[in-house]
């Protein structure tokens, strides 16, 4: 069918290169074929690094700073983009390509209104007045679904919810009527329940006005869902292509399988302790708020027990960092206690005996916030190993190289690096090693695979499982991402609004009946057919997309 | 018109033509600016006015010329970072290295450089220039280059040491308060608002009026003035790096708060101190001449420029020039360090070229 259709963007042998250095370019993409035909949505995925947010730019001919097109062409409509003068690129951008990006909170100005930003592209290019600009919203925001559409644009983004934010902005880019509208990531910062929503939107609002798309993302099962056909590229090269059903049965290269297996990974869940066992940490009936008035967690209890791993789910705001907070010490519960090994631990992480921190470490989301960046590796790891056991010279030398064997780094290499010259993966493997320099019981892994590539990802959770295996560690996961609960869970608690909705070894939460809020989350991960959004939404209807949404 | 002005005029009349019919315009800007002003200069005032147009474009061009020679031979002597970051530095801020370094070296080795001593009297007072005194004398016949290279140790040395004890005490407090937060940063804060709140310029002449004016009491008032800035500033950067997931991570070991400070958050909060230390270097250099011309800074007979300033300030009303030159030392001092700020300010804040 696509043939009968006509080319809208034609991409011939792009490259794209970046200055790295002084008077020094290295080339980032390396000659990738892309055409579009109108009213045909691409699915571009890739690990971070693949070159996906590079080439989308350039589809616009825009590069980011540092960079610029140094071969092949980039034709839009029969124009050649590469090489347009700015004024004539400024007509076309916004007017007849449009660009949605990650985070919708970040891109939105929070000093003007909603719909004063939705309009002020349509007004740029002369396309009708204030009036029926602001009309043309609000009928977009109901195609959307989103609450309230003749009142939502007159609030300024801080007063609306990311889910409706990125529906907003997805607005925005439709207000000129684009041919080709390009999404970077636009559901990666979302919760599943939220994500189902934008999805929902987007594949609405491009199928109703035949719009051209460039869907970005490195989740396969989301792409699946909105692609006609799917790219993958691999460090700036194209590795192959197909339409999307051939793509997910069939794939032919090497690098595309492995991306498909990475689900794969699921560890069995391990035997339910004796209940003679004394749990590593037990958590009993926390109450906890910031304010001292408003609770943010209500009677939380549950136990962690030696070698196992239990996993805490829930969208954001539902109370799992807090929980983590209070176990850490960081935010003292107003009622309730937390026991390590059958003694009460002190409220406050100051009242702690340095035997009491050792044992309870945490290792984070952002790996880049997690380490300092002016502090060698070598530094990093051994600075726990010097605080608390009061190792030096030669001796710290000699940990800091086990503790680098043990998440499989060579140690020489890095001893002397900065994070900033690792990647994402490496850098939270130093985490993880500083964490384990500490020898403790106890960790807390807040998010630590939500940051990273599927298949990076999944490195992390076999370290750590082994790591487990090894050490005889108790883990406390925290993620809103029901694959990786699955893969590395023993015991699985849910919560919602600071409440613990249900809990139970893995093997039983994931076989229904389920309290009606686990199901939600449960049905609302992406799964790789390409027919699932489309099943999910029959199945929901009307009111099932709501609650999603509220 | 002489064939002087003539000649002048063509010269930039052709670069202006050129840099236009080859669209670049950071040269064609600047000079159609010049053409334009040698051009009223010229019909004003004839041959002499083009002259000390010539003259200006010469300086500007020799110390263009000097600054791009220096920067070639740093980059020829320095390795590694310093080096790749030189290689982009522009020439403002080689000339500004260039400047830093001469006064360092007239500073260092004033006894060896100066042809007399800091007090001696040479000759008569006012005494002309001549092969004796290069600079001439002042009002009581000393010569007026040995004091000028004995004042860059005096005033340069003094303003270091001032603004090296005011980074100590603000950075201090200011990463104490930040780290502590509640009470102790709310405290700290008021405080040093309540300093700030105060014209600087009279608070120094109030206290120094009080404690007197040894070089002691001038190096604690002046430091003690300028440490609420350095605060707020170190306050406002370390602020925002208490909120790091690593600071958490280290506070949860048991780290006590001399090793967070010393240890985690400084090193990410050095850029932007470094360049503020160039910054307020400048601004307590001129409040220390400035004390010294109203008396109350460096006491006679050391050598000080904003009391040279002051004490041949007469001679200004007869049309000499000499007594400028401290002041003119002073000011190509201040511009050059800010030349070197500003290139570092631009490093610092990650917007590479």
């Amino acid at each position: 069918m696509n043939d009968k259709k006509e080319v809208l963007l034609k991409i011939r042998d792009l490259r794209i290169e970046a200055n790295t250095d002084v008077n020094r370019w290295d080339e980032i993409v390396h000659g990738v074929d892309i055409t579009l035909h109108k009213g045909e949505v691409l699915g571009l995925i890739g690990e971070s690094g693949a070159g996906k947010s590079t080439i989308g730019l350039a589809a616009m001919g825009f590069t980011r700073d540092g960079c610029r097109i140094s071969g092949g062409t980039v034709e839009f409509d029969g124009m050649e983009l590469s090489n347009m003068p700015k004024p004539q690129l400024r007509k076309l951008r916004g007017a007849r390509i449009a660009y949605v990006a990650q985070s919708a909170a970040a891109s939105f100005n929070p000093s003007h209104r909603i719909i004063d930003q939705h309009t002020e592209s349509p007004l740029q290019h002369s396309l009708g007045t204030r009036l029926e600009n602001e009309a043309d919203a609000k009928e977009l925001y109901r195609k959307l679904q989103l609450p309230n559409p003749d009142e939502i644009g007159f609030r300024y983004p801080h007063q609306v919810s990311g889910g409706q934010l990125q529906r907003a902005m997805t607005a925005m880019a439709m207000a000129c009527r684009p041919d080709l509208i390009i999404f970077d990531e636009p559901t990666t910062a979302l919760d599943v329940t939220t994500q189902i929503e934008v999805l929902a939107a987007i594949r609405n609002i491009v199928e109703q006005f035949d719009t051209a798309a460039i869907y970005i993302t490195h989740d396969l099962a989301v792409v699946a869902q909105m692609a006609d056909t799917i790219k993958v590229l691999l460090k700036g090269n194209e590795v192959e292509e197909a339409d999307t059903q051939t793509m997910l049965d069939s794939p032919k290269d090497d690098y595309t399988k492995s991306l498909w297996s990475v689900r794969e990974f699921k560890r069995e869940q391990k035997p339910a302790p004796a209940a003679s066992d004394t749990p590593v940490v037990s958590v009993k009936n926390i109450d906890a708020s910031y304010d001292g008035q408003i609770n943010i967690l209500h009677d939380v209890s549950f136990d962690l027990h030696r070698g196992r791993t239990v996993a805490v789910v829930g969208e954001s705001g539902s109370g799992k960092s807090t929980t983590a907070r209070v176990i850490t010490g960081l935010l003292p519960p107003s009622a309730g206690t937390i026991e390590f090994n059958g003694e009460p631990l002190p409220p406050r992480h100051t009242d702690r005996s340095k035997e009491q921190l050792r044992n309870v470490q945490m290792i984070y989301q952002m790996a880049d916030t997690a380490l300092n960046p002016k502090q060698t590796i070598g530094e990093i790891i051994g600075r726990p190993a010097e605080f608390y056991e009061g190792l030096s010279g030669s001796q710290l030398r000699r940990r800091v190289n086990e503790l680098l064997d043990m998440i499989e780094l060579e140690p020489d290499t890095y001893y002397r690096r900065l994070p900033s010259e690792l990647s994402g993966g490496q850098k939270q493997r130093i985490g993880i090693a500083r964490a384990l320099a500490a020898k403790p019981e106890f960790i807390i892994c807040d998010e630590v695979t939500s940051a990273l590539d599927q298949l990076v990802a999944e490195g992390i959770l076999r370290l750590l499982d082994r790591l487990q295996s090894e050490l005889d560690l108790a883990y406390m996961f925290i993620t809103h991402d029901l694959a990786t609960v699955r893969s590395i869970a023993d015991h699985v608690v849910v919560m919602q609004y600071g409440r613990v909705v249900e809990q139970g070894p893995k093997d039983e939460m994931f076989r229904p009946p389920h309290d009606p809020y686990t199901d939600l989350l449960l049905s609302s991960v992406p799964e790789m057919d390409p027919d699932w959004l489309t099943k999910l939404l029959e199945s929901r209807g009307e009111d099932g997309l709501k609650a999603a949404g509220n | 018109m002489t064939t002087f002005s003539l000649s002048l005029l063509a010269a930039l009349l052709v670069i202006s033509v050129l840099a236009y019919l080859y669209r670049r315009n950071s040269m064609f800007v600047p000079s159609a600016v010049i053409l334009a002003i040698t051009a009223i200069v010229t019909l004003y005032s004839g041959e002499s006015g083009a002259i000390v147009v010539a003259r200006l474009i010469g300086i500007v061009i020799g110390s263009s010329v000097a600054a791009y020679f220096f920067r070639a031979l740093l980059i020829v002597l320095l390795r590694g970072e310093a080096k790749k970051a030189l290689q982009t530095a522009p020439l403002t801020a080689a000339f500004g290295m260039l400047v830093i370094l001469l006064y360092s070296i007239a500073a260092l080795f004033a006894p060896q450089i100066a042809p007399y001593g800091e007090s001696e009297i040479v000759g008569s007072s006012y005494a002309l220039a001549d092969d004796k005194m290069i600079l001439g004398g002042d009002q009581l016949g000393r010569d007026m280059f040995s004091r000028l290279i004995y004042g860059a140790r005096n005033t340069v040395g003094l303003s270091i040491a001032t603004t090296c004890l005011a980074f100590l005490m603000g950075t201090s407090l200011g990463l104490f308060a930040a780290i502590r937060g509640g009470w102790v940063d709310q405290l700290l804060g008021r405080m040093v608002d309540t300093v700030m709140a105060i014209p600087s310029l009279i608070f120094a002449l109030l206290l120094l009026s009080i404690f007197g004016t040894s070089t002691l009491s001038l190096i604690l008032v002046i430091a003690f003035i300028y440490t609420p800035l350095i605060f707020r500033l170190t306050r406002s950067v370390a602020g925002n790096i208490v909120v790091m997931d690593y600071i958490e991570a280290a506070r949860l070991r048991g780290e006590s708060t001399w090793y967070l400070m010393r240890k985690e958050i400084l090193p990410n909060a050095l850029a932007p101190l470094i360049a503020e230390f160039g910054l307020r270097f400048c601004f307590v250099f001129l409040l220390v001449a400035g004390l010294s011309f109203l008396g109350l800074g460096i006491q006679p007979p050391t050598a000080d420029w904003g009391s040279m300033v002051r004490e041949n300030a007469t001679l200004i009303s007869y049309g000499e020039y000499i007594p400028l030159i401290p002041a003119a030392a002073i000011a190509l001092l201040t511009v050059s360090v800010n030349f070197v700020v500003d290139w570092m300010l631009y490093r610092s804040s990650g917007l590479k070229v």
